[in-house]
């Protein structure tokens, strides 16, 4: 009964973290920012749907649109206003670019966070979920949200695959997260192709703030946190390794699940991260990484 | 180094550091208090920079340091009740072997993956406060019974004069032979190692004196306080206002570092009556100065005046 328990809310929240991870680890692996304000937009789709839904009335389907959306509009405003301006800067030196894409946009998430807390304040916020009710699984009685939230995370993970892998677009991405320069040989232009990267990456994050909203509930605080936890996803498994994520996340997720449960709420988040601090020393380049 | 003494950064600098020591004969208390904090941080944005803009460590975890120093501090005044100075020597101390670890995943890996790990050190402390409540206070934070002095003037000069110190030391450390081998093993370690420099040694030494000098002003700004909390000493959020600050100023001149932690925090005061924009417009500046002046505040007009 209980194994069945942790066996369920532990896969909704992996799949989730899943999901989050995703977009961050595609974004590192073909143009190697790390893009701090992760956080930010999760939580930016998740407020816009949630304002969408119960300030405007527009219906729980419309607003999870005008969610993933607002993560779009955000995801590409990242890439402009900060990551590009910074990587074309002749100012700054090649090898110091990394830092200042890691300051320029943990300063871009802060912005959007007082944004956030200053239009919609500081509470804690859930999006009205698409599907209510709860349904017995196993003997476990689960909210049918909880379902269709681990459903709609694997959906989009295997559209992603099969965007990646099956289509020219994709295999461009591919191609330029291997040898960018060998793709601007083949007559690519690098620049739309970190577009398509960013745009992906806006629908991905979008994806998962709008249902994190409505599995969990966010606040402006979850920033942090949330930023925090797919990074650690993403070195756990690997930066650039979309499939070492997807382990990690899973890792993680129930890690995290059966130690809340069996020890407790409180320990919840300690031994994933002694579990990286031990992977970090083992084994530097995370699970599936390569150097 | 003997140029030094006739540059104009030099000149500058005593000035500011004079017209800084007079201040308590005509400014209020509230500003006094103000600038006493802005000077421990200060400190911390300094520490930072010898990390980060000379070892080429990217440190997230600043606060890993001086709230292992802070906490100690608190932790034997309050629990054991040992003396004030005893308190902020072994705070300090105890912050050097917690640059000691800090530095030994430092040795292993580089870049992105280091610098996670010293985001988690940071979480994993503030798990560990939140754990342990009955040792450390816990979420609502530590309240300390003895503080140095209640007298808001001292307690500015002594921030002043230690701020004053570490920067003498720490600029002096970097302009040094000591420093010229660690900003080389920054840029390429295998150089650097090819020229028979023991960059496991230098790069050690730069993490014991940037954590000696977290830790001391960590145990000092909460004897300040007379409280030492989560939210003042060990956030994440802390941390990234040390490294904004550091950017801020000017990256690799430690002086400028000093700068950028005056500015930040003298700025989001007056910027108190926008309300909750305060962070929003402070965040804003930073981003602009990083986007269109990399070299920060110190970077630029330093380059400004080698053009001239």
């Amino acid at each position: 009964m209980r194994a069945f328990q942790i066996l369920i809310d532990g896969f909704a929240i992996s799949a989730l973290y899943a999901l989050g991870a995703t977009g961050f680890t595609l974004i590192f692996g073909v143009s190697g920012v790390l893009n701090l304000s992760h956080g930010a937009i999760m939580v930016a789709a998740a407020v816009a749907a949630w304002a969408a839904a119960s300030i405007f009335n527009v219906g729980t389907y419309a607003g999870a649109l005008i969610g993933v959306a607002v993560a779009l509009v955000a995801a590409f405003a990242t890439y402009f206003a900060v990551v590009k301006p910074i990587q074309d800067s002749r100012r700054i030196p090649n090898e110091e670019k990394e830092i200042f894409v890691l300051t320029g946009t943990l300063l871009w998430g802060i912005m959007i966070q007082e944004l956030i807390a200053y239009f919609f304040t500081n509470n804690a916020k859930t999006v009205l979920p698409i599907v209510e009710g709860v349904v017995d699984v196993l003997g476990v009685r689960t909210p049918k949200n909880e379902i269709f939230t681990a459903i709609v995370c694997c959906l989009v993970i295997a559209l992603l695959w099969l965007l990646v892998n099956r289509t020219r677009t994709g295999k461009a991405v591919l191609a330029a997260s291997m040898n960018p320069r060998g793709v601007t040989l083949l007559g690519l232009e690098l620049t739309n192709i970190y577009i398509v990267v960013w745009g992906i990456y806006g629908v991905l994050a979008g994806i998962a703030g709008v249902l994190l909203g409505m599995f969990l509930g966010v606040s402006s605080y979850s920033v942090g946190p949330l930023t925090a936890s797919a990074f650690s996803i993403v070195v756990l498994g690997g930066l650039g390794s979309v499939s070492g994520s997807l382990i990690a996340a899973f890792v993680v997720g129930y890690l995290e699940t059966l130690t809340a449960y069996l020890v407790s709420p409180a320990y919840r988040t300690i031994p994933a991260l002694l579990l990286l601090v031990f992977v970090m020393y083992i084994r530097p380049q995370g699970l599936l990484g390569r150097r | 180094m003997a140029s030094f003494f006739t540059s104009r950064l030099f000149f500058i600098s005593v000035a500011l550091v004079i017209i800084a020591a007079t201040l308590p004969l005509y400014v209020s208390g509230y500003v006094l208090g103000l600038l006493t904090v802005a000077f421990y941080f200060g400190v911390f944005a300094m520490a930072w920079d010898l990390l980060f803009g000379f070892a080429g460590e990217v440190n997230f975890g600043p606060t890993f340091l001086i709230g292992v120093g802070a906490y100690t501090a608190g932790i034997l005044n309050a629990q054991f009740g040992w003396s004030v100075y005893l308190c902020i020597v072994l705070g300090a101390l105890a912050s050097v072997v917690a640059g000691f670890v800090l530095a030994l995943p430092a040795l292993r890996v580089r870049g992105p993956y280091f610098g996670l790990t010293t985001l988690v050190a940071v979480l994993m402390l503030q798990n560990f406060i939140v754990v342990f409540a009955d040792l450390t206070g816990g979420e609502i934070g530590l309240t300390i019974p003895d503080v140095i002095t209640i007298n808001a003037g001292a307690n500015y000069w002594i921030a002043l004069g230690f701020m004053t110190i570490s920067a003498a030391i720490l600029y002096g450390l970097s302009q040094s032979p000591v420093g010229l081998v660690l900003q080389a093993s920054g840029q390429d370690p295998v150089q650097a190692g090819a020229l028979g420099f023991n960059i496991v040694k230098h790069k050690l030494a730069a993490f014991i004196v940037s954590a000696f000098f977290s830790g001391l002003s960590g145990a000092l700004l909460v004897f300040y306080f007379g409280t030492a909390s989560v939210g003042t000493v060990v956030d994440v959020a802390v941390g990234v206002n040390v490294i904004v600050s550091a950017v801020l100023g000017g990256r690799r001149t430690v002086l400028g570092a000093a700068l950028g932690a005056i500015f930040l925090i003298v700025a989001g005061e007056f910027l108190r009556p926008t309300g909750e924009l305060a962070t929003f417009i402070v965040s804003a500046v930073a981003l602009l100065v990083v986007l269109f002046f990399p070299g920060g505040f110190l970077g630029a007009a330093l380059s400004r005046e080698a053009r001239s």
